[in-house]
């Protein structure tokens, strides 16, 4: 039997005032595996991401997280939007990892990891340090945890980052080109941390240009362009015997 | 002459030193000519500690940190609703704006007083009354100076919150946070580093302002110096004393913003630069190594 999908996207639809950026995206992964999303940059896959943990609000479609509508609720045969509480509460149950890292300045590396726990899910303190400990030297900081993001490397806070996001345990990472914002030379710490992740059983979306990590770690790979899916499929077919055209004069372009 | 041949020995700053003497000799004598003037110096000391006037200071003071928290706490509220996607409340924010930074303040303090002209009685429900009893010259000038405070602050608190980056909020979206606990969490606590100094410029603005809430009998610094050289007639050296205090407040409350800004720049630290005595160290010390090098 096949296990229930922990991401579910139907027929996904996104428009910024005329210009369409989304038209009508579906995807399916299941729990455990990774999904790399690639595409030349304006072909709406970020913007695809952000609609998984409603940052975006869709304008029709349907997305499921672990068998849960995200953002809205069916009643009487529509959907209708939810409050911003409970749109909170659904986003708990994912983590997200931005391209600029997003961490909070004001607040020590702990602090940021614990904020989520502590405020949001009203967890004791104690046992959020405890937890905040232990991924920290999962990707690889334990000794920096008073440290301010703004004294460590790009390649750190991305760690830090990661680290926040599995503060909150959730079911699923998505990733939002985690790398591109980075020295080369530092690319390769997070990625490692990130292969990890996949290792452990964690079921993440990434959206990416690095290549070579899709070709070694992902499940399946989805090419979009133009706010559809133009291939789907393991990576060794869409990277290595891509049948789109665009798929193949995408990849032709792009190192790895 | 055996010192390191790399040294280099810093330039003597002949012209520094040329005009740093004419500024001082100038400032000498303008000491000199307020020192033999026509002040009387020792009514100065006796009335500097007199309980009279450090009474009104306390109430100078109270005024002015009462009516900072509440242009403050009005500045927050305000901020939110004008960058609210509500269109009513942008709209009130923008007329609350509109009209008490529109009018002179002092105007402001006269209408707070005159209110029983306009409401001879009040009617809260729990608590009735007629006005005159309720606005007190206290109350007046603490609305007054709090409201109109209020608007600035609005504008002041509202580019804090524009200068903290989108992502910010995004990154506190995606870990759970409702709206109001990333600002509360997340992007006030940032916006704070930003209107610290601003806000500091505003305490000693409205420290000074508040000498205003004499001409509505309110009885702060100003107002008891007034009332004690229409007596005596000593007019200078009252207001000298009075000067002397003002800057004593300011100076001690700046020692306490370099400490606030302190608080809220965590995580940007960075050197903070010499002050003068610092500076005149430095340049000296220098000129010395380098002496002492080409000695050796």
């Amino acid at each position: 039997m096949i296990p229930a999908p922990m991401l579910l996207a139907q027929n996904v639809h996104k428009a910024f005032g005329r210009h369409e950026v989304l038209k009508g995206i579906d995807l399916q992964v299941a729990p455990g595996e990774v999904t790399c999303i690639l595409g030349p940059s304006g072909s709406g896959k970020s913007t695809f991401l952000r609609c998984i943990n409603h940052l975006e609000h869709t304008d029709r479609g349907r997305i499921y997280v672990d068998g849960e509508l995200v953002g809205c609720r069916l009643k009487n045969g529509r959907l209708h939007e939810l409050p911003d509480r409970e749109i909170c509460q659904a986003r708990t149950k994912m983590g997200m990892v931005f391209q600029h890292f997003n961490l909070f300045p004001h607040m020590t590396v702990l602090d940021n990891l614990i904020e989520g726990p502590v405020r949001v899910k009203h967890e004791a303190r104690d046992g959020a340090v405890e937890r905040a400990r232990r991924l920290l030297a999962q990707v690889g900081l334990a000794r920096r945890e008073d440290a301010y993001p703004r004294q460590l490397s790009g390649g750190q806070q991305q760690r830090v980052a990661i680290a926040r996001a599995l503060a909150m345990e959730p079911k699923l990472m998505l990733f939002d080109e985690p790398t591109s914002a980075l020295d080369p030379e530092l690319v390769g710490d997070v990625l490692a941390v990130m292969q990890d992740l996949a290792r452990s059983g964690m079921t993440m979306v990434v959206v990416t240009h690095e290549i070579g990590f899709a070709r070694s770690v992902a499940h399946s790979v989805v090419f979009i362009d133009g706010g559809v899916v133009v291939e789907a499929g393991p990576p060794a077919e869409v990277l290595d015997n891509p049948r789109n055209e665009r798929t193949q004069a995408f990849l032709s372009r792009v190192p790895g | 002459m055996t010192g390191d041949p790399d040294q280099i020995v810093p330039l003597r700053h002949c012209g520094r030193w040329l005009s740093g003497a004419v500024v001082l000799v100038l400032m000498g004598l303008l000491i000199r000519a307020f020192a033999l003037g026509e002040i009387d110096w020792p009514v100065v000391g006796e009335f500097f500690m007199a309980p009279v006037l450090l009474k009104g200071l306390c109430n100078t003071l109270l005024i002015t940190v009462l009516a900072i928290t509440m242009g403050l706490v009005l500045g927050v509220v305000f901020a939110v609703m004008r960058l609210s996607s509500n269109p009513v409340t942008h709209a009130v924010a923008g007329g609350y704006i509109w009209l008490f930074r529109g009018t002179p303040v002092y105007l402001q303090l006269l209408i707070w007083f005159n209110l029983a002209l306009v409401f001879p009685t009040v009617n809260l429900g729990f608590y009735q009354g007629r006005m005159v009893d309720v606005m007190t010259p206290f109350l007046a000038a603490l609305l007054g100076l709090g409201i109109n405070e209020g608007a600035y602050m609005t504008e002041i608190v509202r580019g804090g919150i524009l200068s903290v980056d989108r992502g910010q909020i995004e990154a506190a979206s995606s870990i759970g946070m409702t709206r109001i606990m990333s600002m509360r969490r997340i992007v006030l606590p940032q916006a704070m580093r930003v209107v610290v100094p601003t806000i500091g410029n505003e305490f000693i603005g409205l420290l000074k302002t508040s000498s205003l809430a004499s001409t509505i009998a309110f009885t702060e610094l100003m107002q008891r110096a007034q009332l004690i050289y229409f007596v005596n007639a000593k007019v200078i050296e009252l207001l000298l004393v009075a000067a002397g205090w003002y800057l004593i407040v300011v100076t001690a409350f700046t020692l306490v913003q370099i400490q606030v800004e302190r608080h809220f720049g965590r995580g940007h630290s960075h050197e903070e630069p010499p002050g003068f005595l610092g500076r005149m160290w430095k340049n000296l010390s220098m000129r010395r190594k380098a002496a002492a090098g080409g000695v050796r």
